[in-house]
């Protein structure tokens, strides 16, 4: 493959300057350096020891040679700098820093901004195309809240929050140790062991009321591992969950692309057809209410009746609130 | 087949560099042992094709020119050593972990496979990253949708598209486009440029486009130098200073309690035994049909009083729901299921 091969052509360019201003550096510190293991380290070297200039005559070739356990390095001169960064790779960490810097309370914007002045100077043109990818992770968590939820995962501390769950209409208090902070799209998660539930839980940010860094210390206990950076880890489907078929009016569309869905079809007239599945049962007939006639649900009849039973319900409260005036006291 | 390709690019590399001269394809040939294993002239130009694509992608300068004005149809290449090494940068051990962090970010290949290169290359300047200041903090961006990655080549290289979008009421229309640049927010990708055919700004969200992005020739326009890419994505909410006053149970509606200006609670007289008590609670409209849904997604828990078009527009959704899901003891299967098919 060709993406392995340019991402191995990269190390070795950077690591002949490095290897060539550390003569006799221990195998094992150039190894750590970059990441790879001692074999790779050696078979790396073995293949720039094959490599040279026009001829291939032995002297032609670099020297390296590794066998006291230290590596001395010789005859590269052409290749005796760091290689530039090329285009995408400009462009990949300076629209990710700025993704960093984007985002409120995350990090200390000094850095930041001296680190986006340094690169953007090294990467010369290739900088001028940074500004092709923007992203705004900054999302609606709050900036105090991302700030002491990320002090409380860098100090282990305890945090103590207050957090809103909009499907049981309550908000709950807990006590969390914290493992780290993460988000999916833009939005921005604390995970961590929950007393309360004893168990490891993802919380909302946007949807934490509260939260107290508290004095305490906050390692969570040993069995407490934070599920797999991939997003889909995040939110494993659990074969509890209520699976459920609706329709969507053209307008309604959106709810395809921003809740994960199991399957789509298209339907005539650019209506879909959705499977999806929910641990909440009172949070598809609060999206149908939402959505004023944009999602029919499908199946199962016991969650339409629902939506019906709700919406019915909901009308007559106004009907009421015509005749009963004594509910509203004067301002 | 990889050590032997990266052995030949690093030859080729050291061929190119170490040239005062241009050098002719047929010379690159000879000087690179890989190549001359090739069996015949059509496969060394493939692979010498191939290999001059991964060069210019790492970002080597890969220039070309005249060996000599005798024949001067010949092209020579080289490599730009002025233009080859990275500039001496000095980097802390704490500036390189934010760059690490920064390169962490991609999800996805496009720009993942180089952030990382990007940091193999910043760790020939040696330094030792400090990972202990970015304990617990792992921003991730992703890019699911397929076209990704055809747009933000063209974004990146100035090369304007043609791809057909879905509007967010169905309508399928085709569009042609010099994109300015990839924005996402709200968790959604949008690709924000020229609309060639409107000759105006316009945003589209990539997973609205449908099928395959075909590219122009790079380079063909300029983009403004004071984009604000995010602000061309939606119009900003304009927000409805007006008081909204609703009707809550006891108990319920949490989310619009913790946005509430004020809340009452309700007489106690309303509490005879089997009655419910209400609040009444007090906060801006902000943007009408937004806060319209949230009273509704209460359903009877909440009820919108004034302004008067706050409550039309909450009963407009409520009566919408309801019609949508007409009474009887089972609902019936949806016959449209039956002539779907063969989404996208």
């Amino acid at each position: 493959m060709s993406v392995s091969a340019t991402a191995r052509l990269s190390r070795l360019l950077a690591m002949v300057p490095w290897l060539l201003q550390r003569q006799g550096v221990p195998l094992a510190e150039a190894a750590r350096h970059f990441r790879i293991t001692e074999d790779q380290l050696v078979k790396d070297l073995e293949l720039l020891f094959v490599c040279g200039t026009p001829g291939h005559f032995p002297d032609d070739l670099i020297d390296a040679s590794w066998d006291s356990g230290r590596v001395f390095l010789g005859n590269a001169e052409p290749i005796s700098r760091p290689l530039r960064l090329g285009v995408d790779e400009a462009v990949a960490l300076l629209a990710g820093l700025r993704t960093l810097a984007d985002v409120p309370g995350l990090h200390d914007r000094d850095v930041l901004e001296a680190v986006l002045g340094k690169l953007s100077a090294a990467a010369g043109d290739a900088a001028s195309r940074a500004g092709a990818v923007r992203v705004d992770l900054s999302g609606g968590a709050q900036e105090p809240t991302l700030a002491a939820a990320r002090d409380a995962v860098r100090r282990r501390r305890r945090a103590r929050l207050r957090d809103l769950v909009p499907s049981r209409d309550e908000t709950t208090d807990r006590d969390v140790d914290p493992i780290r902070v993460a988000n999916v799209g833009d939005r921005w998660y604390l995970e961590g062991w929950c007393h309360r539930a004893e168990a490891v839980r993802l919380f909302r940010l946007d949807r934490v009321v509260s939260i107290e860094v508290l004095d305490v210390d906050g390692t969570p206990p040993a069995e407490a591992v934070a599920r797999d950076g991939d997003d889909d880890a995040l939110f494993s489907p659990s074969p509890d969950d209520l699976v459920v078929t609706v329709d969507l009016e053209p307008a309604a569309r959106w709810v395809a692309e921003y809740y994960p869905v199991d399957e789509v079809d298209e339907l005539p007239g650019g209506r879909l057809w959705v499977r999806l599945r929910t641990a909440s049962p009172d949070w598809l007939p609060r999206l149908a209410l939402r959505l004023g006639g944009g999602l029919t649900v499908v199946s199962p009849p016991e969650v339409a009746a629902r939506v019906r039973a709700l919406a019915e319900r909901a009308l007559a409260g106004y009907d009421a609130a015509d005749a009963a005036v004594d509910v509203t006291p004067l301002a | 087949m990889a050590p032997q390709r990266t052995e030949r690019l690093l030859n080729l590399v050291i061929a190119l560099v170490a040239t005062k001269l241009w050098l002719t394809k047929e010379q690159i040939r000879r000087a690179v042992p890989q190549y001359d294993d090739c069996e015949s002239a059509e496969a060394f130009d493939r692979m010498f094709e191939r290999d001059k694509e991964d060069l210019r992608e790492l970002g080597v300068p890969l220039v070309t020119g005249s060996p000599s004005a005798l024949f001067d149809d010949e092209q020579g290449y080289r490599i730009d050593r002025d233009a080859y090494p990275l500039p001496e940068i000095a980097f802390t051990g704490q500036e390189l972990a934010v760059l690490g962090l920064a390169s962490r970010v991609w999800q996805q290949a496009s720009l993942a496979g180089p952030a990382a290169r990007a940091m193999t290359k910043l760790s020939a300047l040696g330094v030792e990253v400090d990972t202990e200041s970015l304990v617990g903090v792992e921003p991730r961006v992703r890019a699911a949708e397929p076209t990704f990655d055809p747009m933000y080549a063209a974004t990146r290289d100035r090369a304007p598209v043609r791809f057909r979008y879905r509007k967010p009421d169905g309508e399928v229309t085709d569009r042609r486009l010099e994109p300015w640049a990839l924005t996402s927010t709200g968790g959604h990708w949008y690709v924000v440029g020229r609309d060639v055919d409107r000759g105006a700004p316009r945003a589209f969200r990539l997973s609205r486009v449908q099928g395959a992005v075909r590219a122009g020739r790079p380079g063909g326009y300029e983009v403004p130098a004071d984009l604000d890419a995010a602000a061309l994505v939606g119009p900003p909410v304009i927000a409805d200073a007006r008081t909204a006053v609703l009707r809550v149970r006891a108990g319920r509606g949490t989310a619009l309690r913790l946005q509430a200006g004020s809340v009452i609670p309700g007489p106690a007289t309303a509490t005879a035994p089997g009655q419910t008590e209400w609040d009444r609670v007090e906060l801006p409209v902000g943007d009408l049909w937004a806060l319209a849904e949230q009273i509704a997604s209460h359903g009877p828990d909440v009820i919108a009083l004034e302004p008067q078009d706050l409550q039309a527009a909450t009963l407009k959704l409520l009566e919408g729901a309801a019609a949508a899901h007409p009474g009887g003891p089972a609902s019936p299967a949806s016959p449209a299921r039956a002539v779907g098919g063969g989404a996208g």
